[in-house]
């Protein structure tokens, strides 16, 4: 296990082109000897984009590239015209991050405590912060929840409260890393319809496929490579192929 | 886990700041050692329940879960001063110390989580002259308030997998079968939480990671 701090800096001049959406050109990932991505060219301006692979086929890590919680070891990934590796503070006020268990996303011991500290990060004035949490509170079915003990509620309410994190930090693009995998079908539903909602640019990495519904692009993820890239459809006929041949 | 007290009602003791109940709750402390008389310490719980149950309109369970909390260390307590002094001295022992739990829990459930720790952060403030970040401390001390149940709950999740599979439910064995695979959990919890407080803005810098796929 290897922990690097990169050494770049954390350039603050946001001189951002939402026009370009993301961009990786050339790039690939390695965790010591182990590839994790490689040979990666794209450009994801559409509004839906999904993410699909096998356990390990390293989807996980490519999601974390795009706000530049993982610096690419080979190429660059590209926010707005904003570089991961040097603009890092700005690519992350654009893209927001929801992870998988929300349970390592809710730092704070009160619902309406948590949603406040992103905009805490970004030094929103007392007043203004108290206004937006309680906005985005009541947007997810939390307000009679704020004073609460996030620990104390369900799954599906944990879920929704780390979206509410992100959404109040308004950023421009939102990254889900299978945000439905620990959700009974209800939640799922109900976190589906949350994303499907949302005006922001959207990236779903997920292994239910039907949360694809809908969607502009389906990127089929193996061995590191992006193996298939296409519309649901025929995107996701390729994942069920290529899983059979399993 | 009665950690996250705070009990939202719009009363005087609520509106309060957060410091000067903490100073009030200081100030009751060297008072009960300082002033070590019964009538002290009588009228200390009385004006506590007075200001927690009249004036913050508290829940009588929020303040009798933390009495209860304590039965066995309170009746060891008054047992140990009753044989080695006398029952008097036991009983106003066990009464000081009522009284500052007491108060102690009225002041967290007028308080929320966030009020106490920017008290904290304003008294860190002069790490600052040496380079250390208050904000720091007080994400800290929030953070261990959220994840202790967090903790509880994950070795209670893994107690019911061994008990599930024969392994013993309870006992020292249990507990030294609970440690290892607990840290394990807390160990791969403490990288998904630092990625999250990257992702939220805590820190501007970019981490490499241990592989994940």
């Amino acid at each position: 296990m290897r922990f690097r701090r990169s050494s770049a800096a954390t350039a603050d001049t946001d001189v951002a082109e939402p026009g370009r959406g993301i961009e990786l050109r050339r790039v690939g990932h390695r965790y010591g000897d182990r590839v994790v991505l490689e040979g990666i060219d794209l450009q994801l301006t559409e509004p839906r984009v999904g993410v699909v692979g096998a356990n390990g086929s390293g989807k996980s890590t490519f999601a974390r590239l795009l706000n530049g919680l993982v610096v690419p070891t080979e190429g660059q990934v590209l926010v707005d015209g904003l570089d991961t590796r040097t603009q890092v503070r700005a690519v992350r006020r654009r893209v927001g991050f929801v992870f998988q268990d929300p349970d390592a996303q809710i730092v704070h011991p009160t619902v309406a405590e948590d949603v406040a500290y992103g905009l805490e990060n970004q030094g929103v004035p007392p007043d203004e912060r108290a206004a937006r949490v309680a906005e985005v509170l009541e947007r997810y079915g939390l307000a009679g929840h704020a004073d609460h003990p996030a620990h104390l509620l369900s799954g599906g309410q944990k879920q929704l409260l780390a979206i509410a994190g992100v959404l109040v930090m308004q950023p421009a693009r939102i990254v889900f890393d299978e945000p439905t995998t620990l959700l009974d079908l209800v939640n799922a539903r109900r976190v589906a319809e949350v994303i499907a909602g949302l005006e922001q640019q959207v990236v779903v990495v997920t292994h239910q496929l039907d949360l694809l519904d809908g969607f502009d692009r389906v990127l089929v993820v193996d061995g590191g490579r992006v193996v298939e890239d296409a519309p649901p459809g025929p995107a996701v006929a390729a994942y069920r192929a290529l899983m059979e041949r399993r | 886990m009665t950690l996250a007290l705070y009990v939202p009602v719009g009363s005087p003791v609520h509106r309060l700041p957060a410091g000067v109940k903490l100073l009030c709750l200081a100030v009751l402390a060297v008072l009960l050692f300082a002033r070590p008389t019964p009538t002290v310490a009588g009228a200390a719980l009385v004006g506590t329940l007075v200001v927690g149950l009249g004036v913050a309109r508290l829940p009588v369970a929020v303040l009798a879960r933390q009495a209860w909390a304590l039965r066995w260390f309170l009746l060891v307590l008054f047992v140990v001063h009753a044989l080695t002094t006398d029952v008097a001295t036991g009983a106003h022992t066990v009464l000081r110390l009522l009284t500052l739990v007491l108060a102690a829990a009225v002041v967290t459930a007028t308080t929320r989580v966030s009020e106490m720790v920017r008290v904290v952060e304003r008294l860190c403030a002069p790490l600052r002259l040496v380079g250390g970040r208050p904000e720091r401390v007080g994400l800290l001390i929030a953070m261990a308030l959220r994840f202790i149940p967090v903790l509880i709950e994950r070795a209670d999740r893994i107690r019911a997998a061994q008990a599930a599979r024969g392994g013993p439910p309870r006992g020292v064995r249990a507990l030294r079968t609970t440690v290892a695979p607990l840290l394990v959990q807390l160990l791969q919890m403490a990288h998904d939480v630092s990625e999250a407080l990257d992702a939220r803005g805590a820190d501007d810098t970019p981490v490499r990671r241990p592989g994940r796929a």
